[in-house]
């Protein structure tokens, strides 16, 4: 695979009898920002851990830049754990100096790292502060200054948009845009799929351990069902329930809500219904990624 | 920035972690307030000591009318015995009496040399009783032997003459006493030092598990070079602190003329540096073990337990060892590892430890610490990420 790529190859891992993760394939391409989502002990945060070592696979493997992660690729990834970790009574500064110098930057770089970040993410009047007198969006803000102070090549971030208010969604966002830009693959977790889908140029749905989808926002729901909302006032009841490929989802008033089987052209829906007489309205939904991951995570979930 | 960062090596990512520590610790007040305090507690012990000492032994002796001759005499006896004695003139009887019954005068003398009458507050001390009582008979026999024509002075001569012979098996070392505080101070040092930064090692531990740093740190530090970083960081602030209360302490006790044999007490304090080097890293790696295997700070007491008890036996065994530091017990259980760090400094310090039982304490400590760091470390590796419920020693092991 490519240079400065992050694989993880048929990752799998138990704990004890309960299987947390079923050979997880999925790459995070240079450049990249890849949205890791699926509901809560779905495996993503088992996935995380295992790339950054913390943890290690019963079975696969993690590659970057073509060859297997190791101890001293593990000191070029940026990592923001999903429970936040920093020592509480250590002050900002302080704090990230020793992360950035534990990854192997000289002092004087880390210093000006340090200094770099703690004023792009607006905690320059708390530099001299202890973490613990922190408020929590101020240490999640800390958090992620750890994982960039040392520069790395591949960030890894777990949950980093919880706890966040508008403004620091906005500055996190636009960091990991930036950080992608400069040919860094970022993979990242989180339960807030708007986001997700705005900002990731690929995602991946985790559900039971296993890769249910994987590709672009509209790769994923470019093959799911598509539906209508049709206002024709002068169409008679039930007249679309006959068309070929169509389900009716629900019939009101003047309006009716269609869903179209894959392949089903809308067009022929719209000459059904202007057949009718006027149509005031003809509106394609798109299903949104929080649609498709409703149904990813509970399509099968019986078996 | 890419450019300039390389992946770190195991003695830089080490130095790093204990640097931390040093500094995390060397500058908080806890540090600061701690060691004034002991060594202001130190201060005042050695000046009430030493206040003691100057006035306690001390006895004066009113001498009135015709006893005023016997001033040098007294004074001469009295050196001989060791006692202090200041002996003053007293005009007036009354106000003699006077003064004893206020305690400005422990004694009143008064009555001819040959028929003395002492007037003491409750009790006359023994030896001063003998002396006067010596005096006077001296007195009594001068007379009579003037009496029976011979010369005072020349039978006294040949009186004096007679000696004793005395053969001592050992030789008699008047600081054993001292020897003995020294010994029961530095032991107190040391069971104090071991016992609370070995539990700052556990706790700094659980501290890093229960902030989840750990996930960070152990994303680009390997567990064992984090282990060892912290017990050398924790290990080096103790030392610090031993160092300065031991040299604080001994320039005290010399100062105010406590201690009187400064020699001794340089090199247990010396010995006692590298015991509790040994000690240290002895426990450490257990205490670091056990702190490993929970996760929140109000379990730690009840894993750290099992470690203190043995420092503390060691501890109350310490007291036995020091009043009687030649008997087998003691040369056995300094010899055992766990308690050599504690025992054995005491042990020196009153002079009992032969250079064989030094060395062979140290062989065996060193093999101890070597098993016990190996075994430590294995524990706190397979237990540092698991966090959660409290992990049982068996699973660590296991794992």
């Amino acid at each position: 695979m490519g240079e400065r790529t992050l694989e993880i190859d048929r990752v799998s891992k138990r704990f004890g009898d309960v299987v947390a993760l079923d050979a997880v394939t999925f790459d995070v391409r240079p450049g990249e920002l890849f949205g890791f989502v699926g509901s809560n002990g779905a495996g993503k945060t088992t996935t995380m851990r295992i790339v950054l070592g913390v943890l290690a696979a019963d079975a696969g493997e993690v590659r970057f830049d073509g060859a297997p992660v190791t101890h001293e690729t593990r000191t070029r990834i940026g990592y923001l754990p999903e429970e936040r970790g920093l020592y509480p009574k250590m002050k900002v500064l302080d704090q990230l100096v020793y992360l950035a110098q534990l990854h192997g930057v000289p002092l004087n770089d880390a210093h000006r790292s340090a200094e770099l970040w703690i004023e792009r993410l607006g905690l320059t009047e708390r530099r001299r502060d202890e973490v613990q007198k922190l408020s929590l969006g101020n240490q999640q803000r800390v958090q992620l200054a750890a994982a960039l102070v040392h520069g790395p090549d591949v960030l890894v971030l777990d949950e980093p948009f919880s706890g966040l208010d508008p403004i620091a969604v906005d500055v996190m966002s636009e960091v990991l845009r930036e950080k992608a830009a400069t040919g860094v693959p970022v993979v990242f977790s989180s339960h807030q799929l708007d986001l997700v889908e705005r900002l990731c140029d690929r995602i991946g749905i985790i559900r039971s351990g296993r890769i249910v989808a994987c590709g672009s926002a509209a790769e994923l729901t470019s093959g799911a069902s598509v539906r209508i909302t049709v206002r024709a006032p002068g169409a008679p009841a039930g007249w679309a329930s006959a068309l070929p490929g169509v389900r009716v989802l629900a019939e009101n008033g003047d309006g009716t809500v269609v869903e179209l089987a894959p392949g089903t052209d809308d067009q022929d829906v719209l000459a059904a219904a202007l057949a009718t007489g006027p149509v005031r309205e003809f509106t394609r939904h798109h299903p949104s990624l929080t649609e498709l991951f409703r149904s990813a995570v509970t399509e099968g979930a019986g078996t | 920035m890419n450019g300039v960062r390389r992946p770190i090596t195991p003695a830089a990512a080490v130095r790093l972690v204990a640097q931390r520590e040093l500094g995390a610790r060397l500058r908080t007040r806890g540090f600061l307030i701690g060691t004034a305090v002991i060594l202001a507690v130190l201060a005042a012990y050695l000046l009430f000591q030493a206040a003691l000492v100057n006035n306690a032994q001390r006895t004066t002796v009113g001498l009135t009318g015709q006893a005023a001759a016997i001033a040098e005499p007294l004074r001469a006896g009295a050196g001989q015995l060791g006692l202090d004695v200041e002996t003053r003139r007293v005009a007036d009887a009354a106000q003699g009496s006077a003064d004893v019954e206020s305690g400005d005068l422990d004694v009143l003398v008064s009555g001819s040399p040959a028929n003395l009458r002492v007037q003491v507050k409750s009790e006359l001390d023994r030896e001063l009783e003998a002396v006067l009582t010596g005096i006077s008979r001296q007195e009594v026999l001068s007379a009579k032997l003037v009496q029976a024509g011979l010369n005072p002075a020349e039978v006294m001569r040949d009186v004096d003459a007679a000696r004793i012979q005395v053969t001592a098996f050992e030789e008699h070392d008047p600081a054993q006493g001292q020897r003995t505080v020294i010994a029961l101070v530095m032991m107190f040092l040391l069971y104090m030092g071991i016992t609370a930064y070995g539990s700052l090692v556990a706790q700094g531990i659980v501290e890093e598990k229960s902030s989840r740093v750990v996930e960070i740190l152990l994303s680009t530090v390997r567990p064992w070079h984090l282990l060892l970083g912290k017990v050398i960081g924790l290990g080096l602030t103790g030392l610090v602190q031993l160092a300065i209360l031991g040299v604080a302490g001994l320039a005290m006790a010399s100062a105010t003329g406590v201690l009187t044999i400064t020699g001794v007490a340089t090199t247990t304090l010396l010995w006692g540096l590298v015991w509790y080097v040994l000690g240290f890293f002895l426990y450490a790696t257990v205490f670091a073990a056990a702190g490993s295997l929970v996760s929140r700070q109000e379990d730690v007491q009840t894993v750290l337990t099992p470690v203190s008890m043995v420092l503390l036996v060691g501890f109350i065994a310490g007291f036995t060892v020091v009043q009687e530091p030649e008997g087998t017990t003691a040369t056995v259980l300094s010899l055992l590892p766990p308690l050599s760090p504690i025992l054995l400094p005491s042990r020196i310090a009153t002079g009992s430890a032969g250079p064989l039982e030094i060395v062979a304490a140290l062989v065996l400590t060193l093999a101890a610490i070597a098993a016990l760091t190996w075994l430590g470390g294995r524990v706190y590796r397979a237990a540092i990420l698991r966090t959660g419920s409290r992990i049982r020693l068996k699973d660590a092991l296991r794992a």
